[in-house]
């Protein structure tokens, strides 16, 4: 299953393990799903004991790119632009219908589905979706950093 | 009453509305004179809207002003009939929030005022093309701003 | 003095909608403001005439997101005084009784961002604490958190479930002491008082000209409410006060939020007391939904009330006459008499069938409520068809941001993001 010898292995899962557990995240908040947003944040579902409590307000520190709300085609290059500014490694969780199909706004200003401006990782359905729902995405997401591979040769 | 002497003296046609706001038609030529000598009674200017009436009379478009008095506890309704490519004059030189409301009635249907100081889209990009809120714009034709990774609907 | 051209971009850290500021900066100092807005335009007014009149109620709630069930209200009455008909009284309480509920959530949202971009953080979780309070009782009458579209045309959704009382009694409890908590933590504060006395000040004249409405005309110290003046519901019948504000300034606009807050629990206070009696069922045997199907398989016809499945709860036919008005050419029967008769799914069916629905008489109508951030009214203008051939919103907050530019001339750059959280914008409500 694993390519490698023992020792790159072990090294690569204590390296996803380490990632995992300090996801710093961007929120890209645009419409109502930032008020889920608001809640899973808060005290009562706190987002801060999966350890991804720290919000990093600048796209050059930040790992995981929430995009939270409907995007529409005049915001579209801004979010290209704050995507290719951040630095490798780096993930995209789709919060909330509008951003996965468009969700309810099927017109000339949605962008229908984020995933044809950028590439996406984790998926979260809702309209908005429910922190437990919320919660349940991050947890896929971080068994999605754990298993990724490194690139361990030195040729290109 | 202060909006039946006004409309008295410059012979407007009432309307007949099922909220009992009372509304009049204007034509574009009287319509910076009704407004002055209302602005002296009605202090905010709630909305300037315009309906498109394509197919279905004679002059395509109508600009609907919303005015409130506090002090009188009233409303009024304005409505003025204008064919495609027509002007209408601004109101901004009298409320201030006009700059905004005619940006948005220039953003969606395409309709000029005259002697507005800044007059640009508002709620949608400048590439964009047409005014969207006009009947014979398709609902699902999008223009996106930079290239797609994958056909839009399919 | 060279001058610099700073952009506070449309993806900022504040907590609110996605806007565009470009400042020209001396220094520290704003000289001019360029305000940019319309990120979030999702297309709603095109939309709504594409779609039937109850379809658009799930659009409505997605306008103005912290105060949902006041959107769908403004859009009920509109609806309502199109088609001429009437609401039974209970739930006129209960419209009024979840609108306010809305309108706390909808200061508590604003406030907790005041207090965190500010520095202090612990505002913004005690306020959001207090809103889960709330939620839950919308989660436990409506079905939906946020987005519940609860208030429809000719009534309510549902009733109140059962354990209401101890629901509200434990939630108002929170909210005031989460107000209580953050009045002693930033009213009297010396950091917060010099950071938001006497910033952004907009006089009297100049509110009027720019057509302010709602709580950021009233800290002006105007006197403008659209319950008091023109009266709906039934505000006229329950007793509360309308905080005015002095000098028009960031701490007024916060101070007039935070005691609109504990007037609207008076008047939660006193509407419960008309309506404690509760949800009057009727003592009938309660037949299970299979045993009624496989009965009138059998031929036979079981008597007694159906037990409907629980994301029903609160719409049963012996509590319909009381949320609902009994116009049956423009209202949905009943749940039970779609289930069981013919009549009532032809009925039901005829009203949802596209061509055919709900077709209000020609003619326009404009009908306002006192919103969250002011004078929230739909006009709607119909053809006689099933769709509205028009439908524009007045949106409070549009009027309010074309201000912006101008209150933060001549203030320092820290002082813009303040001055944005305090107008409250919304970016589904200012956008459509």
């Amino acid at each position: 299953m694993k390519e490698g010898n023992f020792i790159t292995t072990t090294l690569e899962s204590f390296i996803g393990w380490a990632r995992k557990y300090s996801v710093f995240q961007y929120p890209f908040v645009t419409a109502c799903c930032g008020m889920e947003y608001m809640s899973a944040a808060a005290s009562r579902f706190d987002i801060d004991r999966f350890g991804a409590g720290l919000t990093r307000f600048t796209p050059r520190q930040a790992d995981v790119l929430f995009v939270v709300g409907t995007i529409s085609h005049k915001l579209a290059p801004v979010l290209r632009k704050v995507y290719d500014q951040m630095t490798e490694p780096k993930w995209v969780v789709a919060f909330g219908t509008c951003t996965i199909t468009g969700g309810l706004y099927d017109n000339y200003a949605a962008v229908q589905g984020i995933d044809s401006i950028i590439p996406v990782d984790i998926y979260i359905p809702g309209c908005p979706p429910r922190p437990e729902t919320v919660l349940d995405g991050l947890m896929k997401l971080q068994e999605k950093i754990q298993k990724e591979k490194q690139k361990w040769s030195l040729r290109k | 009453m202060v909006i039946e002497e006004i409309a008295e003296k410059y012979n407007l046609k009432k309307i007949e509305a099922a909220d009992e706001i009372p509304s009049f038609y204007c034509t574009r030529d009287s319509i910076t004179d009704i407004l002055s000598e209302f602005h002296k009674h009605f202090e905010i200017l709630l909305d300037i809207t315009a309906v498109d009436y394509l197919g279905k009379r004679d002059k395509r478009f109508e600009v609907v002003y919303l005015l409130l008095s506090i002090k009188n506890r009233t409303r009024l309704r304005l409505k003025v009939p204008l064919d495609e490519g027509e002007k209408i004059p601004s109101a901004s030189s009298l409320w201030k929030n006009a700059n905004w409301l005619e940006r948005e009635v220039y953003d969606m249907f395409g309709i000029e005022f005259e002697g507005h100081p800044d007059l640009r889209r508002i709620l949608l990009y400048p590439e964009f093309e047409g005014h969207p809120l006009r009947k014979d714009y398709p609902l699902k034709k999008s223009q996106p701003r930079i290239k797609l990774l994958r056909p839009e609907r399919e | 003095m060279e001058r610099m051209l700073l952009n506070i971009g449309p993806s900022h850290p504040a907590m609110h909608g996605t806007i565009q500021i470009k400042v020209e900066l001396d220094g520290e100092r704003v000289i001019r403001a360029d305000v940019e807005i319309g990120y979030l335009h999702r297309g709603f007014e095109k939309t709504a005439e594409n779609r039937t009149y109850m379809q658009v109620i799930p659009y409505t709630d997605r306008l103005n997101y912290v105060s949902p069930i006041l959107n769908n209200l403004a859009y009920a009455m509109a609806v309502e005084k199109l088609l001429g008909i009437d609401v039974p009284p209970r739930a006129k309480w209960l419209r009024m009784i979840f609108g306010e509920i809305s309108r706390i959530t909808d200061h508590l949202t604003c406030i907790a961002p005041i207090g965190m971009e500010l520095g202090a953080f612990t505002v913004f979780l005690y306020m959001i604490k207090a809103r889960e309070f709330l939620w839950d009782i919308l989660d436990a009458t409506t079905g939906a958190r946020l987005t519940t579209s609860y208030v429809r045309i000719g009534g309510v959704k549902a009733d109140v479930p059962d354990n209401f009382e101890e629901l509200l009694k434990e939630a108002l409890r929170e909210v005031r002491k989460a107000v209580k908590d953050v009045h002693g933590l930033l009213s009297n504060n010396p950091i917060f008082l010099k950071r938001t006395r006497d910033i952004a000040v907009v006089s009297q004249a100049e509110a009027l000209s720019y057509g302010f409405t709602g709580p950021v005309l009233r800290s002006t110290g105007f006197y403008y409410d659209v319950r008091k003046t023109f009266p709906y519901l039934y505000y006229d019948e329950v007793e509360f006060d309308v905080p005015l504000g002095e000098r028009g300034d960031n701490y007024d606009r916060y101070m007039v939020r935070m005691k609109e807050i504990e007037q609207s629990i008076r008047i939660i206070e006193q509407a419960f007391k008309k309506i404690e009696k509760g949800p009057v069922r009727t003592e009938d045997e309660v037949v299970e939904a299979y045993e009624a199907i496989e009965a009138s398989h059998r031929g036979k016809y079981l008597d007694g009330k159906l037990k409907l499945s629980p994301n029903l709860e609160g719409m049963e036919k012996d509590l319909y006459d009381q949320i609902m008005a009994k116009v049956p050419r423009y209202i949905l029967p009943p749940k039970e008499d779609l289930y069981r008769t013919m009549e009532g799914m032809i009925k039901h069916f005829k009203l949802i069938m596209s061509g055919h629905g709900l077709r209000p008489p020609t003619g326009e109508v404009y009908v306002p409520v006192e919103g969250g951030n002011g004078e929230l009214g739909f006009y709607i203008v119909s053809d006689g068809g099933d769709r509205p051939y028009r439908l524009h919103l007045r949106a409070p907050v549009f009027s309010i941001m074309s201000a912006l530019g101008k209150m933060i001339e001549g203030h320092y750059v820290a002082d813009v993001i303040p001055t944005f959280a305090s107008i409250n914008m919304i970016g589904g409500e200012l956008d459509r």
